[in-house]
């Protein structure tokens, strides 16, 4: 094992932000993504009918049952005239959705029953029912679970790679091969994910405390 | 507060048929002689359980009227069927001869109304609870003014002039601003009058309105009931454990045990000489 290069550090840096601005992104906008896919399938796994509540429970089974390393591939083979970065952002906000859609269910399941029927009592249509009385709350009640999700996507973008979508650690990867410092990209690359996070989960604690009363 | 003329007005249409009721209501019925509410050998079971049995009873325009009763006799079951909460298995409700929950068949049967008509049912009604459920993410104001903006399709300014009315009416014009966790349990339940008032309500249901709150509390809202009942044309059904209440403010208790009426009069009636052996028991538990 030779010496730590030092060197290596400071040149890769450049290229590793370059590609950090990339998972930044996509981390943003597959969060949004997920956050309204899965409000919307929360929703409608609501619904009264079943035609709408049984497809909508076998697609996100299926999302939740495959690898994201193999819907990202899947996606990529389908799609192949769409841009890498595009078909990333949708998949990992498709493959989250599955999941924050749960959190969210458990956020309306938290809604007192009393809620529902004083909008009942009022006469309260349905969409004022569910935008004005029960979504604020509910999603109040889960702001800290999603934001955990959103760091957790965050650390799943170096799956993008696979797909070809320069993030962070494609470059790490492409450096690392072309000088043989994998050592140094890699712990730099680990570094960064960390300043980022650390600081975003600790937020959230925060969030967490006083959303809980 | 309690003795200035209350901002309410009394009823627009002292003649029966308001807006949105149904076509098909019952003409024969008339205006006249058919009760405001008329439950018609009303049933209501969960599963095997029968809460109410082939219940009948009726309440006249403007009356107040109070159900007591021990826990689990049906009396809030009964405010839940005609807020529209429950569904009855049996049995038809009328309210100003329409069907409450039902709808006539092209053939003249009786069906269940599915939720839309509901909803047009319901807006005659209102209905305050026992834990309030006041909306903790409007201020006071909005819990106001949100079911008259968005179901009676008020101006914003018009339903929040009304707001602050009856915030006065029920004494919390400080409290405009503030959020229901800001408020007393006693405060909350105030809020939750105006909000159901706020809906110009032909009948007001009242379940159990003082019994989540702190004793001190009581007396205050019970007022301001009292207020309501005798400075408006509101017709009410109360189910509540307050006897004087129910003295002070009803023409006709109802007695429950059950699921049936045990028997029904005046409250002077039926507080100093129960005619049944089981009111006079209750009575005597209770009072």
């Amino acid at each position: 094992m030779n010496g730590f290069d030092w060197g290596a550090v400071g040149e890769s840096l450049p290229l590793l932000l370059e590609g950090f601005k990339v998972t930044l992104l996509a981390t943003v906008l597959g969060t949004l993504v997920a956050a309204v896919l899965g409000l919307a399938v929360a929703v409608a796994g609501r619904a009264p009918s079943r035609f709408v509540t049984v497809p909508v429970r076998v697609v996100t089974e299926f999302v939740r049952s495959t690898p994201l390393l193999v819907q990202l591939v899947g996606a990529a083979a389908l799609f192949n005239t769409v841009e890498p970065l595009y078909i990333g952002i949708t998949v990992l906000g498709i493959h989250y959705a599955a999941y924050t859609s749960e959190v969210y269910r458990a956020g309306i399941d938290g809604v007192p029953k009393g809620q529902w029927e004083a909008c009942r009592a009022l006469s309260l249509p349905p969409l004022r029912t569910w935008q004005a009385v029960i979504l604020p709350q509910a999603v109040r009640n889960v702001l800290p679970a999603l934001g955990n999700y959103a760091i957790s996507m965050f650390k799943e973008t170096p799956f993008l790679a696979v797909i070809t979508v320069q993030e962070m650690v494609f470059e790490a990867r492409k450096y690392g091969a072309e000088q043989f410092a994998y050592t140094e990209v890699f712990t730099l690359a680990g570094l960064i994910f960390l300043v980022a996070s650390y600081p975003t989960s600790l937020l959230m604690r925060k969030l967490e405390k006083r959303l809980g009363h | 507060m309690a003795t200035e003329p209350l901002p309410l007005q009394k009823t627009e249409s002292a003649d029966p048929g308001p807006a949105g009721a149904p076509e098909d209501a019952v003409p024969a019925a008339g205006s006249t002689g058919e009760p405001l509410v008329r439950f018609d050998k009303v049933v209501k079971r969960y599963g095997d359980h029968v809460v109410l049995d082939q219940l009948d009873f009726t309440v006249d325009r403007g009356e107040h009227v109070t159900l007591i009763g021990p826990s689990g006799s049906g009396k809030t079951t009964i405010l839940r069927l005609l807020m529209t909460l429950e569904k009855v298995s049996d049995g038809v409700i009328w309210v100003n001869g329409s069907p409450l929950s039902h709808v006539r068949t092209p053939g003249g049967a009786l069906k269940p109304a599915g939720e839309k008509q509901l909803r047009e049912s319901r807006k005659k009604i209102g209905m305050v609870f026992q834990q309030f459920n006041l909306f903790p993410n409007m201020k006071v104001l909005q819990n106001i003014t949100e079911a008259p903006i968005s179901v009676l399709g008020k101006d914003r300014e018009v339903a929040e002039v009304r707001a602050r009315e009856l915030l006065e009416l029920v004494g919390l014009s400080d409290k405009v601003d503030a959020h229901p966790s800001q408020l007393s349990g006693g405060q909350q339940q105030r809020v939750a009058i105006a909000r159901a008032l706020a809906m110009e309500p032909e009948i007001l249901l009242l379940d159990e309105v003082t019994s989540a709150l702190d004793p001190e509390l009581v007396a205050g809202v019970l007022e301001l009931l009292g207020d309501i009942a005798r400075n408006t044309d509101i017709t009410m059904v109360c189910v509540t454990h307050e006897m004087n209440f129910a003295r002070d403010v009803s023409e006709k208790v109802l007695m429950f045990d059950a699921g049936r009426v045990v028997e029904s009069g005046t409250p002077e009636k039926i507080f100093s000489d129960p005619s049944h052996e089981r009111t006079r028991e209750f009575l005597n538990a209770v009072l």
